[in-house]
């Protein structure tokens, strides 16, 4: 695939400068930056900003940022947080609405957001397959969500090849990584000294056009190739999906849940880091004169106690319940839904879960005393 | 990336509640009420397209929305929903009167399978306030009487008070070729009609395994036993739909809560093949 594709060569001294051609093109560019021990996606605006010669060290329950003894600018694998806040804001207004009293006449009007054109440096693989996925969820599907749909035309993915992971990371499981293989514009494979670098979009191609980029080294592509096929194969976590749908389904009743319920919080950590989880409340938002509502959407959890609730009945009462429900349908039901699994295999749900439960290894466990 | 996205600002449109005033207001009970509801914009009627099964989100400005499903005829000018006071929403409108103006934006999600029961045998069978979602697409089928074979309506309530809207099921008693067979387990005195679980009802009505289609909405339990006496007698799980309930905020299928299996309630259903959802109903919990 990356052979398809003119391959060129950016110097780690000229990262400056594609940063500063996507400003003059109007993108607000964001990236990786270090913020309280993690990393969030924050504005660059010099190269010094990313997480320069820092690497992250996960595991399940943990995480940490360390010098990596080297000067890599994308030494750091991820952090919580994904592109989806960017497409799918955390908390939005829906519509406005002017209130003359009970049961008089109303104003009701949409509040599409402003268009903004947004570059994001350093997407991983499995962040472009949760990117993808959303996009299925929000605008492919029947009904088109136009305020997704405005966030998501305004922005320019600069992908990163991943050439580490971290041993929560189970992309080549789920078949999302290392390689970003689509849905960026610019993709670049991080070596000694520079990057290989290539369009993946027309908007893509103008970038580069703009920089005037030599051709990247036949050395530099085979090194590339080498550090992603031993990335691909040093990934140590590996979660068999064969038998899904069918062995989530056939075991509902399995008493692995209880016992995953006596360790999970309920707190909602999973599906709140999750690149793909969608839920969200929607509800009135009253000025306090009540003169004036606003409908807001807010990302919600299937972890909250409410999420099922109807009048006088909660459909999941118990953390058992609303356990099975996310597991369910993360690795089951979504692929009835929408012809893709939910899960990209990025880790985060493990990592940022304060209690370190594994959906991977609670998966293993139904399968080896499967029904 | 594809080409519906071009047109943004209209499907924003679509989920905005549109005007609708009270027109008529009828109670059953202290905390059940039938609305009937007029478009304040004529031309939104007109673009409105609906079947019996479908639902509408109905909007108090400032308090919040309730997804209630349609209970009028397509071919009726107004909208009929017949609403339980049970939370906040349907509260501030329990105390709405006829002119008083609500939000309404729908319809949405799946309708009974009007289509495929034409020159059939239809079995109804509801439980408690499980009549409202039907009692649309019952008066569709006889609204269109030649269309539609044999309609057995079974209904059953745990007390006499529980039944609504007595009226309607005189008015179809009356129709040719139907028969409507009620119900109640726990009965007072003056409960002149059958005793025990709607499932008991069965005995009392001719079925016709090769013609039938089964339209079915109550609670869970009932659904279940009423399935599997249903199949006792030839009828197979395939013949049968169910209407069902869950939590729902968008109704456009993002929200994520109404799911039920791999099924969005709100655009799957509500009214579901009972094959698609058999491996997931009845388990408690999901």
């Amino acid at each position: 695939m990356v052979n398809d594709l003119d391959s060129q060569w950016l110097e780690r001294s000229a990262l400056q400068r594609l940063r500063d051609v996507l400003h003059e093109q109007g993108y607000q560019v964001l990236g990786p930056t270090v913020r309280d021990g993690s990393i969030v996606l924050d504005e660059i605006h010099t190269v010094e900003d990313l997480p320069i010669g820092q690497r992250d060290t996960q595991s399940a329950g943990v995480y940490s940022l360390e010098p990596a003894g080297d000067e890599r600018v994308f030494g750091v694998v991820n952090g919580p947080g994904s592109l989806k806040r960017l497409v799918f804001a955390p908390r939005e207004s829906l519509v406005e609405v002017e209130i003359r009293g009970p049961g008089q006449a109303f104003t009701a009007k949409p509040t599409l957001p402003e268009p903004a054109r947004i570059a994001v440096l350093g997407v991983r693989a499995c962040d472009l397959a949760a990117l993808a996925i959303q996009d299925r969820v929000f605008l492919n599907d029947r009904y088109p969500d136009p305020y997704y749909a405005v966030r998501r035309r305004g922005l320019f993915l600069v992908a990163v090849n991943c050439t580490r992971s971290v041993s929560t990371c189970f992309c080549t499981s789920m078949e999302t990584g290392p390689e970003a293989r689509e849905g960026f514009d610019l993709g670049l494979t991080e070596l000694d000294g520079g990057f290989v670098v290539r369009a993946g979009s027309p908007a893509g191609e103008a970038i580069l056009d703009h920089l005037a980029l030599p051709e990247a080294s036949a050395e530099a592509m085979l090194q590339e190739r080498r550090d992603l096929a031993s990335c691909a194969e040093e990934m140590q976590r590996r979660f068999d999906t064969s038998d899904l749908p069918a062995l989530l389904y056939e075991n509902l009743e399995h008493s692995r849940f209880e016992d995953v319920a006596d360790r999970c919080l309920s707190c909602g950590n999973c599906t709140m880091s999750c690149p793909t989880c969608f839920c969200h409340d929607e509800r009135d938002e009253p000025s306090l004169d009540g003169g004036t509502s606003v409908r807001v959407r807010e990302w919600d959890s299937c972890f909250d106690r409410d999420h099922a609730q109807v009048h006088g009945m909660n459909h999941r009462p118990l953390i058992r319940d609303r356990y099975r429900q996310w597991l369910v349908h993360k690795f089951a039901s979504w692929i009835d839904q929408f012809g893709t699994s939910g899960c990209v295999g990025c880790g985060r749900c493990i990592t940022w879960c304060p209690v370190g439960i594994d959906p991977t290894q609670e998966i293993d466990a139904i399968r080896r005393t499967r029904r | 990336m594809t080409e519906r996205v071009e047109t943004v600002e209209s499907a924003a449109y679509c989920l905005v509640p549109q005007q609708v005033e009270i027109v008529e207001k009828r109670s059953f009970a202290p905390d059940i009420h039938s609305y009937r509801l007029r478009f304040l914009d004529p031309a939104a009627r007109r673009c409105f397209d609906f079947l019996p099964g479908q639902f509408n989100m109905v909007y108090v400005p400032g308090v919040g929305e309730v997804a209630i499903s349609i209970a009028s005829d397509p071919e009726e000018e107004d909208l009929e929903h017949i609403i339980r006071i049970v939370g906040r929403t349907t509260g501030v409108i329990g105390k709405l009167e006829k002119g008083d103006i609500l939000g309404l934006r729908g319809p949405y999600g799946t309708p009974w399978p009007l289509q495929e029961a034409r020159w059939k045998n239809v079995l109804v069978i509801t439980g408690g306030l499980g009549s409202a979602p039907v009692i649309g697409a019952i008066d569709y089928m006889f609204r269109r009487r030649a269309n539609y074979g044999r309609v057995s309506v079974l209904h059953g309530v745990k007390e006499a008070a529980d039944l609504i809207h007595r009226d309607r099921f005189e008015d179809w008693r009356r129709e040719p070729n139907a028969e409507v067979h009620l119900t109640c387990d726990q009965p007072d005195r003056g409960w002149r009609d059958h005793v025990g679980y709607v499932t008991t009802l069965l005995d009392e009505v001719e079925l016709d395994p090769s013609h039938r289609v089964v339209f079915m909405c109550g609670p869970e339990p009932m659904v279940v036993s009423a399935t599997r006496a249903l199949r006792d007698r030839g009828i197979s799980e395939d013949r049968v739909f169910i209407s069902i309930e869950r939590n729902m905020k968008c109704a456009v299928g993002f929200c994520g809560h109404c799911q039920y299996g791999p099924a969005f309630v709100c655009k799957d259903g509500p009214v579901v093949p009972y094959r698609r959802i058999a491996p997931f109903f009845g388990v408690k919990g999901l």
